[in-house]
Parts: structure tokens; C-alpha cells; sequence
């Protein structure tokens, strides 16, 4: 198609002069918005009385049947990952990325109207299924390009990226509410609309990266000198069909998934555990403080921790995420009878570090163990642990309280009981990292032939 | 493309997506400081 030709592949190498610097702000612009899926949860209340509007009516959806619209995004982010790694690789990032906009956006869009005709499938279907696909496009897209960028610094330029997507719901959150405020009637919750602008918003957000974002020329490298450091270093290349095959494979896909899951058990409890652990002086504004400073951390964490990896490498970086973790999770229920909210504070941060650092540090690793060929491929193979940790996460850590508090557990008790279960996850996944081994060499992709 | 212009454009760019995340983090910061209040 003539009109979509600039989207091919061989149209977004770049001249020569081209700055690596621009490919960053590109990968921001799609990362920071499909990370508004973290704040999904800011339409919920809406959602629930989107035909009583001041309060719940009979007939109107319930939290529990709303809370599935985020993971059905979240399983489809993955399985689009696993599908169209692939393809990305053979189509470039600017063809994904614009159809990463395209299904984002128009899955909002379609999602508005579900809301609107109060049609709880046409919701799922927009947001969750459209939605999640451009979620997973969108995810991989930009990540694999930078790395082909910096690959004298694959784990700050990779956290860049991936820092967008924990940031992306502290733009997407008061932009909902925003929105929503100017939307509302006295027979309207406003968030049918204020779903449909964001949606035209975001996938024009999304355009800028498209139209921005470059590929290197063949044969290009940084013009800075490379350091010749083990954390630098990329893996012999590795065929993406092989990698379902290799041990080292699955060791990350568990280490991703158990620090997602641990992570993802935390941070559900934030809020009300604050506000038990500090009944009085911790009110639900105070609460919202303390999960908007999680956020920021989670994001930072990010950046910092990738970008650390380059410096001590990835195995070391994951290390110290799953034996700091483990120490901090089992200290936080003591931390908080010390009655410190600095302290309890500054340790759950520091811990959303960790988690977010989790996410933005795995592709560095996979291009160290598997190589740069079919790293965009591989890593949408292991957005899968995502997919998983996002449904057993919060069923595991929800079975887990309801079973205590049917025990008589109190219920400051049962949080602390969740994150001692989440230590022991972290344990497992120390033990899952320290396993990771180079990959066997009969594994690795034959060296293409030299043409004459 | 001189150095020049490319270096406008690079921060030209930074500067498209730095300012909604500014202000996003403006927003919780100014939300948390109901924490230590």
C-alpha cells in the first residue's frame, strides 16, 4: 500500500549524521503511553456505577467482573509479545509501533464504547483484547531497537524505555480523572468519553514515536569507544525457535515471573497495609500518597538498576533484587510496628525498585545470554512470566489472605503472612538467577555465509 | 544535517515527552505530601 510505504522497514534506516539520541524520546512516546494500562484502575469506581452514577445500580458491573478487563490486557500483552516477536524483527519497529497505536487507541475507542452501550464484552474485547495486542507490540517494539542503538549501554538504554511504562500511569491516571471531571453530567460518569479521548490522544502521542523512531544502518556502530566488559558484551545469536529449548530460557522466565509475582503481591497491599499498620495517622488520601511515591520509585528503579547492570552485569543485579528483596519483604511487617512511617516508607520503595528494575534489566539479559539477532522475539517469548505472574500474583496473594482471615488471622497479620510467602517466592527465584549458565554452543544460529 | 540542527532536534524530541511526564510527576508529588503532612 503506496500511502504506508514510510512505515516499511528499509524506510526507517537512518542517514548518516542521524543522532542515537532521538530513537530514546520515540520509544518514550509508545512506552509512556500504553503505560497508562497501570492506572486502568482509576476507571473502576466509574465503571461500577456507570448506570446508577452516583451510586452502584442493580444491574450495574462489579469491581470483581471490572478487575478482569486488566488482566485479560495483560494475558493478551503477552500472547501478542509471543506471536508477533517475530515479525517485528522481519517488519521493523516503525511498522509495530503504528500498529501498536493503532490497536491502543482504537481499543480504548472501542472499550468507550462497551462502556457506553454498557456492554461488559465489547469492553473486554476493545480494551482488554485490541488493547493488550497494542499493548505487547508497543512493548517490544521500541526495546529491541534500542538496544541495537547502545549496545554499549543495552541496560540504560532498555531502562529508558521501560521506565516509560512505569511512568505511564502517573500521566495516565490525572488524565483520566481530568477528563473525567470535564465529562461528567448529572446522568453521566464521563468515563465513556473521557476513554474515547484518550484514546485519540494516546494514538496520536503514539504517531510521534512512529514517525521518529530510526533504525541503525547495517555495520553501524556507537562512535564512542566500547567498553570490552563482560556486561557489554551480547551472547552468540540464538535462533528464536530454539530458546523454547534451553534451560536458560525458562530460568528467566521463572526469575521474571516470581519477581513480578512477589511484586505485584506487595504493592496490592500497599495502600490498606499502611493504613492498618498506621491506624490513626494514615488516612486513604495519605494512602494515595504513599502508592503515587511506589510508582515513582518503581520508575526510577527502572532506569537506575538497568543502568547499573551494565556496570556489575545482569546476574549480580538480580542477586542483589532477589537477596535484598527477600530481606526487605520479611522486615517490612517489623519495620512497620517500629511505627516509622520514613522508614516503612523508604523500605517499600525501595523494594518497588527492585521490581520495576526486574522488568527493564531482563532484556539486557536475554541479549547477553541469547544475542541481538532474535532478542525482540525472545523477549516477547518471556512476556509470557508477565502474563502468568499478572493472574497468579494477585490470585495467590487474595486466596492467601482470605484463607488466613478465615483462620482468624487479624488482618494486620495476614498481610505480614503474605509477605513472608512472597520472601520465600524471592528465594526461589535467587536460586532459578545463580543457575543461569552461558548457552551451550550447539544452540547457537550457524554464522551467515560470507557473500562474495 | 548539520550537527547543529540535529542537536536542536534531538532536544526538541526529549522535550515532546519530557513535559506530560513532568507533569505526571508533579501530580504525585504533590498527591504525596499527604504522607509526611
Amino acid at each position: 500500500m503506496p500511502p504506508l510505504d514510510f512505515l516499511d522497514r528499509s524506510r526507517s534506516i537512518a542517514a548518516p549524521g542521524f543522532s542515537r539520541w532521538r530513537v530514546p524520546p520515540a520509544a518514550l512516546a509508545i512506552h509512556l503511553s500504553i503505560g497508562q494500562a497501570y492506572a486502568f484502575s482509576v476507571f473502576n469506581l466509574p465503571l461500577s456505577r456507570q448506570l446508577g452514577v452516583t451510586a452502584s445500580a442493580t444491574d450495574d458491573w462489579r469491581l470483581s467482573t471490572i478487575g478482569w478487563v486488566f488482566s485479560i490486557a495483560i494475558v493478551f500483552l503477552g500472547l501478542s509479545a509471543f506471536t508477533f516477536g517475530r515479525w517485528l524483527e522481519a517488519a521493523g519497529p516503525r511498522k509495530a509501533m503504528f500498529a501498536s497505536a493503532l490497536c491502543f487507541g482504537g481499543g480504548l475507542g472501542v472499550g468507550a464504547l462497551g462502556v457506553a452501550l454498557h456492554q461488559f464484552w465489547l469492553l473486554a474485547l476493545g480494551y482488554g483484547v485490541i488493547g493488550g495486542i497494542g499493548l505487547g507490540l508497543g512493548y517490544i517494539a521500541p526495546v529491541s531497537t534500542l538496544m541495537k542503538w547502545f549496545p554499549d549501554r543495552p541496560g540504560m538504554a532498555t531502562g529508558m524505555a521501560i521506565m516509560g511504562f512505569g511512568g505511564g500511569a502517573m500521566i495516565g491516571s490525572p488524565l483520566a480523572v481530568l477528563l473525567m471531571e470535564q465529562f461528567a453530567t448529572p446522568t453521566s460518569t464521563g468515563a465513556a468519553a473521557a476513554m474515547a479521548t484518550m484514546g485519540a490522544l494516546y494514538a496520536l502521542f503514539m504517531m510521534f514515536g512512529v514517525f521518529t523512531v530510526r533504525l541503525p544502518a547495517p555495520g553501524w556502530t556507537p562512535a564512542v569507544a566500547v567498553a570490552r566488559s563482560a556486561a557489554h558484551t551480547a551472547g552468540p545469536d540464538v535462533h528464536v525457535n530454539r530458546v523454547l529449548r534451553i534451560p536458560q530460557f525458562w530460568l528467566l522466565w521463572a526469575v521474571l515471573c516470581l519477581n513480578v509475582t512477589a511484586g505485584i503481591g506487595v504493592l496490592g497491599a500497599a495502600s490498606p497495609m499502611i493504613q492498618e499498620m498506621f491506624a490513626g495517622r494514615i488516612g486513604p488520601a495519605a494512602a494515595g500518597g504513599f502508592v503515587g511515591v511506589l510508582s515513582l520509585a518503581n520508575m526510577v528503579g527502572r532506569f537506575l538498576w538497568s543502568s547499573l547492570s551494565d556496570v556489575i552485569g545482569r546476574r549480580r543485579t538480580y542477586a542483589i533484587f532477589f537477596a535484598l528483596g527477600a530481606v526487605l519483604y520479611a522486615l517490612v511487617p517489623t519495620i512497620g510496628r517500629t511505627g516509622s512511617v520514613a522508614l516503612f516508607v523508604g523500605t517499600y520503595a525501595l523494594i518497588m525498585t527492585m521490581y520495576g528494575g526486574g522488568f527493564a534489566t531482563i532484556p539486557a539479559y536475554l541479549r547477553d545470554l541469547f544475542g541481538v539477532m532474535h532478542v525482540g522475539a525472545i523477549h516477547g517469548r518471556l512476556l509470557t512470566a508477565w502474563s502468568t505472574a499478572g493472574v497468579l500474583g494477585p490470585a495467590l496473594v487474595n486466596y492467601l489472605r482470605e484463607w488466613q482471615l478465615a483462620r482468624g488471622t487479624s488482618p494486620a497479620e495476614a498481610y505480614a503472612d503474605t509477605l513472608y510467602v512472597m520472601a520465600v517466592l524471592l528465594v526461589v527465584g535467587f536460586a532459578c538467577n545463580i543457575s543461569v549458565r552461558a548457552v551451550d554452543p550447539r544452540h547457537h544460529a550457524a554464522a551467515p555465509p560470507v557473500v562474495a | 544535517m548539520s550537527p547543529g540542527g540535529e542537536r536542536v532536534r534531538v532536544a526538541l524530541s526529549w522535550l515532546v515527552v519530557l513535559v506530560p511526564a513532568a507533569w505526571g510527576v508533579a501530580q504525585v508529588v504533590v498527591k504525596s505530601a499527604a504522607l509526611f503532612r
